[in-house]
């Protein structure tokens, strides 16, 4: 049975679609993982579990908590769309771009802090630049890319039979914390 | 023309920009480490904003409707592009003529190792020429067949109208020519001399020219990274009708592995590059002594990536080979379920024998023993590959053609570059031969016997189908005997200088390897000299040459039952797969329903 062309072509294009931007979106996480497991891997080689005494635990732990804050408030925000509440969309995008940036904000704080006790010309000091560096980068880029997500929403963009945008950045979002809920271990805890 | 001059004028503004910005803010020279870093960075984000991810893509983030670049005819070639196609002749194109200036660069270093003695290169220059070398031929071993042919064959093989993400697609591609300007333009910087495995502490102590390989390369792992990406996704998701797992063609499988091993571990040479820099331009000390870092620490991660990579450079060989094999032997491929669980047992295994590179470096040694015995069970499912190849053969009735007599070739220097490696994973013999011209023997006996072969192997094959055109057989078949007898002239005297101590990467050698130095310079001069005839055969049939049958070979694989060229969005009737795909011989046997346009409307 050969279906007509231009409607069969469309009719799978659509059921692909979401699987193929869904699965995309996966591999692209299970590739960073791998990124992030690099660095991972490289502070405990080269310096095992050491730790120096001057880290600020209370601070990170409650930059921890602002971050999985934030993953709650990007979920509302998918779960508003999902729903036809545009207003819900742009008040926890909202919520989420600002606990972001508290949360780099805290972060640069706590890293100018940490440098004056081990620089980056010291083997922990330079694992605890690149670790903070790639996830902070991370971070900034999410926060980048929730900014073009809200702008869009207000201007009337997304629609909850269509938010691939808004589902996809949040994705991103989740992931990268989650990044973070290992590497606070890694260079708090150990 | 006009992206692309857009492209170069966005890249140079954004350099300078970057360059200058950084020397505003923190002062230092324009040429330091840092100032570079952030001119590339911007350079390379204006080139991708002028060449089309601007109009036809990040338009779309700020609310503007997208342009899509609407180029016809040869301009396609030269504009952001996202017909898979027209990618994939792109990448041919660009990694035949790196191959091209890549080789060139070998014979200049085989003229000055023509004798003992210096004769007109410094050693130093020596060392940055064959760091260039290197790494110019990875890429082209890394990205030539999975770019080229995998973008264009998979959604073809598969039955689909294009990749999964063709504006993905076509970034991919298009972060490639940044990567050629960045490691070209490295002698400006005064070059890079550390190799193409950029080993600290030289790589972080060298001249500037090291911060463009760093950046180049990285720029390279994130368009394989999207590669791969790509295909994986598109044949999980966009196969048609019928295309089940098993009747996948044996290349789409091979494209498929490598792909996921690429996606993954590419990371580690990004990330054990970014090191690299952090340590040149932010002052850490990850593979510093002094500070308490570990040079190992690099290799270990250096090759957790570089191993496996050699897998992604063979793996799509692999799949070329069998596809070529397997058509021109008029033969069901022999063993399909076991070559595609071959293909696996190498992914798998391929992760963890890294440390096989660094027997002599001072690791641990009870991780010598395990590090052997994994590397050398690897045997074991490139033997099964091995296996369909040569049963498919068996018996076959083989047509003599071009891609046939190559795939010969590619069977006598796999094998050869298969054997001389168990030396090398062997402990005892490795400590004698590591750093010798046996491992650059064995290491060309793999990569450009096993994975240049299959690229050249291939674009004879499918030339074809992407001109339309027939290419010369007769000066295909001498070139397919000039390339095989004198890559072997070339590189089998190595092998013996190497046993007997010849240090690589040295511009200097004792009086003692005169001869078979010199017997392997004329002979490379020979090989050399062979190109010519190969890109003058592709290049005068593409214009010139008969129009070609779309199926020449009267193979099954669905790119066959199209025109040459197949046109934009490829099928103009969903296509629907009811057998499996080299069922040659069995009478009755069909692998696609007729595509006939059974009142269905034109795509």
């Amino acid at each position: 049975m050969a279906l007509s062309a231009g409607a069969a072509h469309e009719r799978a294009e659509a059921l692909s679609r979401p699987r193929a931007n869904r699965l995309g979106l996966w591999l692209f996480f299970a590739s960073e993982t791998f990124l992030f497991a690099a660095f991972i891997s490289a502070r405990f080689v080269s310096s095992g579990t050491y730790k120096p005494e001057e880290l600020n635990q209370p601070l990170a732990l409650f930059l921890t908590v602002v971050l999985l804050g934030s993953s709650i408030s990007a979920y509302l925000a998918e779960t508003s769309i999902a729903h036809g509440n545009r207003q819900g969309l742009i008040r926890y995008l909202s919520i989420t771009i600002l606990l972001g940036l508290a949360f780099l904000v805290g972060v640069g704080f706590e890293f100018k802090e940490a440098i004056e006790y081990f620089p980056p010309e010291t083997i922990y000091g330079s694992n605890f630049l690149a670790l903070i560096g790639l996830h902070g980068f991370h971070v900034f880029t999410g926060v980048v890319a929730l900014a073009v997500v809200l702008r869009l929403g207000t201007k009337g963009h997304f629609e909850p039979d269509d938010y691939w945008g808004v589902e996809g950045v949040v994705k991103y979002w989740h992931f990268v914390d989650l990044a973070w809920v290992v590497i606070f271990p890694t260079l708090y805890l150990f | 023309m006009r992206p692309l001059i857009r492209a170069v004028v966005l890249g140079l503004v954004g350099y300078v920009a970057g360059a200058w910005l950084t020397v505003a803010v923190r002062g230092g020279s324009p040429s330091d480490d840092v100032a570079v870093t952030f001119g590339f960075i911007l350079g390379l984000i204006g080139w991708l904003m002028g060449i089309g991810v601007w109009n036809a893509w990040a338009r779309e983030w700020f609310g503007l409707p997208a342009k899509p670049d609407q180029a016809t005819g040869w301009q396609r070639y030269l504009t952001f592009n996202t017909d898979h196609k027209v990618i994939g002749v792109q990448y041919l194109v660009t990694f035949i003529t790196v191959l091209l200036l890549g080789g060139f660069m070998a014979l200049i270093m085989r003229w000055e190792l023509a004798n003992p003695g210096q004769d007109f290169l410094d050693p130093d220059t020596y060392n940055k020429l064959m760091s260039m070398h290197g790494i110019l031929m990875i890429a082209t071993a890394v990205a030539g067949i999975l770019g080229a042919f995998g973008n264009y064959l998979v959604p073809l093989m598969i039955g689909a109208r294009d990749m999964a993400f063709p504006r993905v697609n076509a970034m991919s591609f298009w972060l490639i020519p940044p990567v050629a300007i960045g490691l070209l333009s490295a002698p400006l910087l005064g070059s890079f001399d550390s190799g193409w495995t950029a080993y600290p502490p030289l790589s972080v102590v060298n001249e500037g020219g090291q911060v463009l390989f760093i950046l180049a390369v990285i720029t390279f792992g994130l368009s394989s990274i999207l590669g791969g990406l790509n295909i994986v996704t598109t044949v999980a998701t966009m196969r048609a009708p019928g295309m089940s797992w098993g009747r996948l063609p044996i290349f789409v499988w091979a494209a498929f592995a490598a792909s996921v091993l690429s996606l993954l571990i590419t990371q580690f040479f990004a990330a054990s590059l970014i090191l690299i820099l952090l340590d040149r331009a932010a002052g850490t000390t990850f593979f510093l002594a002094e500070g308490g870092g570990d040079a190992l620490l690099y290799q270990h991660l250096f090759w957790f990536y570089s191993h496996p990579a050699v897998y992604i450079m063979v793996l799509p060989a692999f799949g070329v080979m069998l596809e070529i094999i397997t058509h021109l032997a008029r033969k069901p491929l022999f063993a399909y379920k076991v070559v595609v669980a071959g293909f696996w047992g190498i992914v798998g295994l391929s992760v963890a024998v890294w440390a096989h590179h660094m027997f002599t470096s001072g690791m641990a040694e009870s991780l010598h023993a395990p590090f052997m015995a994994l590397t050398e069970a690897i045997s074991i499912p490139t033997g099964l590959v091995f296996l369909g190849a040569l049963g498919t053969l068996w018996q076959g009735r083989l047509q003599s053609k071009t891609p046939l007599w190559l795939a010969f070739g590619w069977l006598f220097n796999f094998t050869i570059g298969g054997i001389t490696g168990i030396y090398l994973a062997d402990v005892a013999t490795d400590i004698h031969l590591q750093d010798t011209y046996f491992v650059v023997a064995h290491f060309h006996y793999t990569i450009v016997g096993g994975t240049i072969f299959a690229l050249i192997a291939g674009s004879y094959f499918w030339f074809p189908k992407i001109t339309g055109r027939m290419y010369h057989e007769r000066l295909g078949k001498i070139f397919a005997v000039w390339l095989t007898v004198g890559f072997n002239l070339v590189f089998i005297p190595l092998f013996w200088v190497g046993i007997n101590g010849m240090n690589r990467r040295i511009a200097d050698y004792p009086e003692f390897f005169a001869g078979p130095n010199a017997f392997a310079s004329v002979a490379a001069y020979i090989l050399g000299a062979g190109f010519l005839l190969y890109a003058g055969n592709l290049l005068w049939s593409a214009r010139r040459g008969p129009a070609a049958d779309p199926n020449p070979w009267g193979a099954r694989t669905l790119e066959w039952q199209l025109p040459s060229p197949p046109p934009e969005h490829n099928f103009p009737l969903l296509p629907e797969v009811v057998g499996h795909p080299y069922d040659y011989g069995i009478p009755g046997s069909v692998h696609v329903a007729p595509m006939t346009p059974e009142g269905g409307e034109e795509a």
